[in-house]
């Protein structure tokens, strides 16, 4: 028998946190919730409260430190309208993997379903956006929920699980006793590997003469990179990346191809529809990735290694399916294939990254136009942190610029909301990802849209004191839907054009120190004050006013139909 | 690829919420359900839904795909008709002046070998276990002379082969 203690359901949830090794959590108090924040008040040394400034915020300053640490972000919200805020970040999380788990507090149990002051079901709400969840209405099943949902989030296909907690759950004693949770009978988190497909893998890989790999974010969440580069250096086949995938590989790797995608590079897309294999490596082909799915590499066999058995053939066919851990599956896979040098293949790539350069790259870096580009500011902050810096993305034409600009040496470096497209993600997420890499640079890319969905968080910044560097690429419009009205509706520019506040008044406002740059010969100098600070700050950059992403497969499109312009 | 009615089972934990999260894998590709049936199993505490659908066999691999990512479907199948062993349960209401007034009533409960639940002053209520068609059947026979309620359940189906939710239970737990 396990020695047991009587306290309260609050201070067992506190308790269980602190089992699960957690010391950092985001959240916002209120009624609900208030037993746990009183104990949170207790246990401060031991665990760290991040008030953010709003409970989507908590979310996604949750998920920037899953991102960059590997570890489980936590969020806490109080029920009803904090309930209701944590639903943007869940469904985040879910579409992007990333392991979080969300505390709700709910209105006492006797109350439920009368439509009580603040009562919301947030576990229907939250259904269809959580990998689980579960309403807990009796203190004695505290520390087996919270055990469970760590398990659950961070085990497998990692995910987002929400627990909601009755008042009077919190506040009744129990016996508290902690065992983590190790399995959950209906739920296989890793499928079987099959050797002998491993060995089919093998052989398609070793008699292909045009191989290509994409690689997502499935290496980074399996901890495989090691393996994952060995696997490429051995067989010598270029590899591109989904947008999650990035980092997972140094972007300066002799075999790294680049970005796949509506506004991935030019040859990985050109070349998908022209390689004899394709070889997918914890990546869902999602419509951003495929384009048109009828005409999305009809010419090649494809292998798919994945740890979800949902994702094979879900999108895209698949002639050889190997399931697990990517760790492990890459590290099986390397004993049966065969060294190889795929040198003339690889040429064909770099061959169309000199007409991309030509014809897009180089008016971005070396740009003759009066007005900055975003890619110059990317290749300024290159140069700043000497290619290692987290960049923390928001969504639009600034987050394209920024995974296609920014380079990378280590792995978790890229945070960025993928699956969702969430504008307001990059500012709390940059909070979060400091918190959970603190020795890195870590750089926001925000457009001046998606900074005012949530610069409240500014607040957050102060109060915490977190060293995050601010970048706001300002073009005065919602960008990236300005650059579809001008493609598409005949430059209709419907509510696009941005009237902007004066931001570094705003960020002064905060205490954060800021910086405005509108002319190139200041925008270096300006870049290496922010990375030299020690603080947090806050730089804004105007940048042309209707520059576009490209390359481009507008949507419908097939990945060989690329535009360049 | 041609539509089918395919029958779907899934064992799972009898939990509260996962009856929300089932129903919206179908409802989110708009897929209809025919119908839904959820209850005990052969195993404790593990609840079988059976729910028919009219799909292709590729949608319907994907639709078992999602099902069994739920963390507490232990096992999601799907059989075609002639894998398995199904049937519905139809309920007919009438006033009871009728069974007296039509003698052609009581022929029909006769030749479908129906049961009488219930006969009182008021009313009569008849029931049958069957297929779909036999109900359509029986339904169409009574129609003209008035059914005061009707009500059929869901399809419950068994199927021919195992299904050794037993097994993958102890397999997942070693
Ligand atoms: C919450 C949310 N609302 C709307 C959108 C649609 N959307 C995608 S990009 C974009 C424009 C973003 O503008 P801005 O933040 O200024 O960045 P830019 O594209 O100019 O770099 C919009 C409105 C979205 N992705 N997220």
């Amino acid at each position: 028998m396990k020695k047991t203690e009587r306290i309260i359901g609050a201070e067992a949830v506190v308790r269980s946190l602190l089992a699960e090794g957690v010391d950092i959590a985001y959240g916002y108090p209120g009624g609900a919730i208030m037993p746990i924040y009183d104990e949170l008040f207790k246990y401060q040394d031991q665990l760290h409260h991040v008030l953010t400034r709003h409970e989507q915020g908590a979310t996604h300053a949750a998920q920037g430190y899953a991102r960059t640490s590997g570890k489980v972000g936590v969020a806490l919200a109080t029920s009803g309208p904090g309930a209701t805020n944590l639903i943007t970040g869940i469904a985040d999380a879910q579409i992007d993997s990333t392991p979080m788990v969300c505390i709700t507090g709910q209105v006492a149990s006797h109350l439920l379903g009368t439509d009580a002051f603040q009562e919301t079901d947030v576990i229907s709400i939250s259904s269809p956006i959580t990998k689980w969840n579960v309403q807990v209405t009796k203190a004695e099943d505290i520390p087996g929920a919270i055990a469970k949902a760590f398990y659950i989030a961070k085990s497998g296909r990692p995910g987002p699980v929400l627990i909601d907690i009755t008042k009077d759950a919190q506040l009744a004693e129990l016996d508290y006793a902690y065992e983590k949770c190790t399995h959950v009978r209906s739920y296989k988190p890793v499928p079987e590997t099959n050797i002998e497909k491993v060995k089919e893998a093998a052989t398609l890989i070793n008699a292909a003469k045009k191989p290509m790999i994409i690689f997502g974010q499935g290496v980074i969440l399996g901890a495989a990179e090691q393996e994952f580069k060995a696997f490429v250096e051995k067989t010598g086949i270029p590899s591109a990346w989904t947008i999650l995938g990035l980092s997972a590989l140094p972007t300066n790797h002799a075999l790294n191809v680049g970005m796949v995608g509506m506004h991935g590079n030019y040859g990985p897309n050109k070349l998908t529809n022209e390689c004899d294999l394709l070889i997918a490596i914890g990546m869902r082909f999602d419509d951003r990735v495929t384009g048109d799915l009828s005409k999305y590499a009809k010419q090649a066999k494809v292998i798919h290694f994945d740890i979800d058995p949902s994702e094979i053939d879900k999108n895209v066919k698949t002639d050889v399916a190997v399931l697990g851990d990517s760790k492990d599956t890459l590290a099986k896979i390397l004993e049966f294939v065969q060294p190889k040098e795929h040198t003339s293949w690889l040429h064909e790539f770099r061959a169309f990254d000199n007409i991309e350069f030509e014809k897009v790259i180089d008016g971005q870096l070396n740009p003759t136009k009066e007005g900055l580009t975003m890619g110059e500011v990317l290749q300024g902050i290159n140069k700043a942190t000497d290619n290692d810096a987290v960049i923390v993305s928001d969504v639009g034409q600034h987050q394209m610029m920024a995974v296609r600009y920014a380079n990378f040496t280590h792995t978790r470096s890229n945070v960025t909301s993928g699956g969702l497209g969430t504008m307001g993600f990059a500012l709390p997420a940059s909070i979060g990802a400091k918190m959970g890499a603190p020795e890195r640079d870590v750089v926001a890319i925000i457009g001046d849209g998606g900074y005012q969905m949530t610069c409240q968080e500014l607040g957050t910044i102060l109060q915490t004191g977190t060293a995050v560097k601010i970048v706001v690429l300002n073009n005065e419009f919602l960008g990236m839907v300005r650059q579809w009205q001008q493609l598409f509706f005949d430059k209709r520019y419907a509510s696009t054009e941005m009237i902007n506040p004066d931001f570094v008044k705003l960020a002064e406002a905060y205490s954060i120190p800021a910086k405005k740059v509108v002319k190139r010969e200041d925008l270096q100098g300006a870049i290496d004050e922010m990375i030299a600070c020690k603080t947090s700050y806050f730089l804004e950059v105007m940048v042309e006013k209707e520059d576009n992403v490209f390359p481009m497969v507008p949507t419908g499109a097939s990945v060989s139909d690329v535009r360049l312009s | 690829m041609e539509k089918k009615l395919y029958t779907i089972s899934v064992y799972s934990e009898n939990n509260l919420g996962l009856l929300n999260r089932i129903s919206t894998i179908f409802v989110k590709r708009h897929i209809n359900i025919e119908s839904l049936t959820v209850s005990a199993s052969e195993i404790e505490n593990v609840s079988r839904f059976v729910v028919v659908v009219n799909m292709t066999e590729e949608a319907v691999k994907k639709i078992i795909g999602q099902l069994e990512k739920q963390v507490e479907v232990i096992q999601a199948y799907y059989h075609t008709d002639d894998e398995i062993i199904f049937t519905e349960t139809a309920m007919f209401k009438f006033k009871s002046d009728l069974l007296f007034e039509n003698p052609q009533i009581q022929n029909i409960i006769k030749e479908h070998s129906m049961n009488i639940v219930t006969v009182n002053r008021t009313f009569f209520i008849v029931e049958k276990a069957g297929r779909r068609h036999e109900i359509d059947a029986i339904y169409d026979a009574f129609a003209p002379f008035g059914i005061a309620q009707f009500v059929r359940s869901g399809r419950v189906a068994i199927s021919k082969e195992a299904m050794n939710i037993r097994k993958i239970l102890g397999e997942i737990v070693q």
